[in-house]
């Protein structure tokens, strides 16, 4: 266990040592700069677009974060040659696969966490700057708590994509691997599609096919509640908690087939 | 140089296992999920986007598959969209048009950003215009943007005498305007590689529109020439109806005679007793005609000729 956190600790300090934190600059600099324009643009609507823009930032930052540096976790150390050194050292290969997403989930939750902190401060900004008279016309409360339900759930894809990223990252080069996981990325945000080809085609083979994709692939699109959130929709906890233990269950299953594909591999 | 055993057979099998359980774990996790908190229907779909000259910039030269994207999406929405209304047969069109909140309100924005990224979409015409055209439920009801969508087609191919002739159709079917009709069919015959039958449809449209024998004509025409396999058997149904409708017509004879011999002919089992017919008589998908209380012979709801077109008004009485 303490072989896993040391290297987990260990790929959260490098990817601090990348600059990968960096974003949250431009994530800020993108928060302020559009609370300043679209107060003069959006006809009274400056908080949702923030929130939204804010959310939506977040998704796609963190996405970024899990797709490019996913896919070096270990083939990085595979073209470095530094991967002789660390299986020489008394490290089964899981513990290596297993530290690494940690550490990488550990760089996208402490990212996740100091965007939410920007955010709330932005719309705490906005809100004093307003006034009470302008907060009747908002769908929701303009420091509503729920905006932490869509980050939360944002985290929970972020690290299904970095499972992804690791899998392919196990077996394959960095850019195939990115090219895989974008591909995978875009499918499970569009999956609900496949569930419908039902109603359209009369084929049962291809329906067949439809739904068991369907079922076999990632669904991203139930983490996704920003427009809920954002609306003042209720969410409700349960759901909340289904889609969460569906990620870990699909997380799990990346990781012992990452763990499978890489104790397989021959580097002698 | 210690790189850990690597596992054996055994191992890969059983890591496997776990994985396709886990797999499996996730997916029923996910079936419980959507039976608790149902996802919403597929009615509250929208388009963000409704400019297709701003698509086309946004795809940064890839319209072509954005028109391919567009048009999964379209017929998505409108098979889906027509199974949720398949309970409301007979319904009214909703007011509003494409404005309309029920119904098909997607529907033509979809079609017209696909054919505006690529314009030369035969099939989004010429599908498009008949889920357009063909009444609510079964279509939007919007014979109207059926043909502005094929007009927009002719814009960008003039030579295409197969838009000209839907058009034709469209006028003569759903507007039950045969002068228009005659007048698209003509403009199609006068394209060079029409076929040769164009022209005597136009012929026959402006001097017996409405008449069966004319629509028959003209379905007949449509699946000879379709080159499409869809349309081809969409025709073939249309016929297939047209002969329900004769039949029909022959049975109600048979019933009227019975009925001023003095015969009850409230139900088939009294008919057959009778020996009006010699048994319950089946409509060409060989499912059996039904008689309702009045003696008025109808097609079956569950065959899957139902439900039978509203025939054109004729445009003078037949010979």
């Amino acid at each position: 266990m303490s072989a896993i956190r040391v290297i987990a600790v260990n790929v959260f300090r490098e990817s601090v040592r990348d600059k990968v934190l960096y974003n949250l600059v431009f994530f800020a600099i993108l928060l302020m700069g559009a609370s300043y324009l679209l107060g003069q643009l959006t006809a009274g609507q400056d908080v949702k677009i923030i929130k939204d823009l804010g959310l939506v930032a977040t998704s796609v930052f963190g996405l970024f974060i899990a797709v490019f540096i996913g896919i070096g976790l270990v083939s990085k150390e595979v073209e470095r040659r530094s991967i002789y050194s660390l299986l020489s050292k008394p490290i089964e290969r899981y513990q290596l696969v297993v530290g690494k997403y940690l550490g990488l989930t550990l760089t996208l939750a402490v990212n996740l966490s100091i965007m939410a902190v920007a955010l709330y401060g932005v719309l705490a900004y906005m809100a004093w700057m307003a006034g009470p008279a302008a907060a009747a016309a908002w769908d929701a409360p303009v420091l509503d708590p729920a905006l932490l339900k869509a980050i939360a759930l944002t985290f929970v894809e972020l690290a299904i994509v970095t499972a992804i990223a690791l899998f392919f990252s196990t077996f394959s080069t960095p850019m195939l691997s990115a090219a895989l996981t974008f591909g995978l990325f875009i499918a499970g945000r569009f999956s609900a599609d496949l569930r419908n080809f039902n109603q359209v085609l009369e084929s049962p083979v291809a329906t067949t096919l439809a739904t068991g994709l369907y079922w076999i692939l990632p669904n991203l699109s139930p983490f996704d509640v920003r427009a809920q959130v954002v609306h003042g929709q209720p969410v409700a906890t349960g759901y909340l908690v289904l889609t969460t233990v569906y990620g870990v269950i699909y997380i799990s299953a990346l990781i012992a087939a990452a763990t499978a594909v890489f104790a397989r591999r021959d580097f002698k | 140089m210690n790189t850990s055993a690597q596992p054996g057979a055994a191992g890969v099998v059983g890591a496997a296992a776990i994985v396709l359980l886990l797999i499996a774990s996730a997916a029923g996790v996910q079936a419980y999920r959507e039976v608790r908190y149902p996802s919403p229907p597929a009615t509250a779909g929208s388009l963000y986007l409704t400019s297709g000259t701003a698509i086309r910039r946004l795809t940064l030269g890839y319209h072509a598959l954005a028109a391919d994207l567009y048009w999964v999406r379209a017929i998505q929405y409108y098979g889906s969209t027509k199974l949720r209304l398949a309970g409301q047969q007979g319904r009214p069109a909703p007011a509003g048009g494409a404005d309309a909140q029920q119904g098909y309100p997607l529907l033509y924005p979809m079609l017209d950003l696909t054919t505006t990224l690529d314009p030369r979409f035969n099939i989004a015409y010429r599908f498009g215009a008949i889920f357009l055209a063909e009444p609510f439920p079964g279509g939007a009801g919007q014979p109207d943007l059926a043909i502005a969508l094929l007009e927009k087609g002719l814009r960008h191919r003039p030579d295409k005498w197969e838009y000209m002739q839907d058009i034709g159709f469209v006028h003569y079917w759903w507007r039950h305007d045969y002068t228009a009709a005659a007048e698209w069919f003509k403009r199609g015959s006068a394209v060079p590689g029409a076929p040769w039958w164009l022209k005597s449809l136009a012929a026959t449209t402006l001097s017996e529109g409405g008449d069966r024998r004319s629509s028959r004509l003209m379905w007949e025409s449509i699946r000879e020439s379709a080159e499409i396999e869809w349309l081809k058997s969409d025709a073939e149904r249309r016929l297939t109806q047209l002969r329900a409708l004769d039949q029909i017509d022959e049975i109600q004879a048979y019933l009227k005679q019975a009925t001023e011999r003095g015969f009850a002919v409230a139900d088939w089992n009294a008919v057959v007793r009778a020996g009006v017919l010699p048994g319950i008589p089946l409509d060409p998908a060989q499912v059996p005609y039904e008689l309702d209380a009045e003696g008025r012979v109808q097609l079956s709801p569950r065959s899957p000729l139902f439900p039978l077109p509203i025939e054109p008004k004729r445009l003078k009485p037949m010979s």
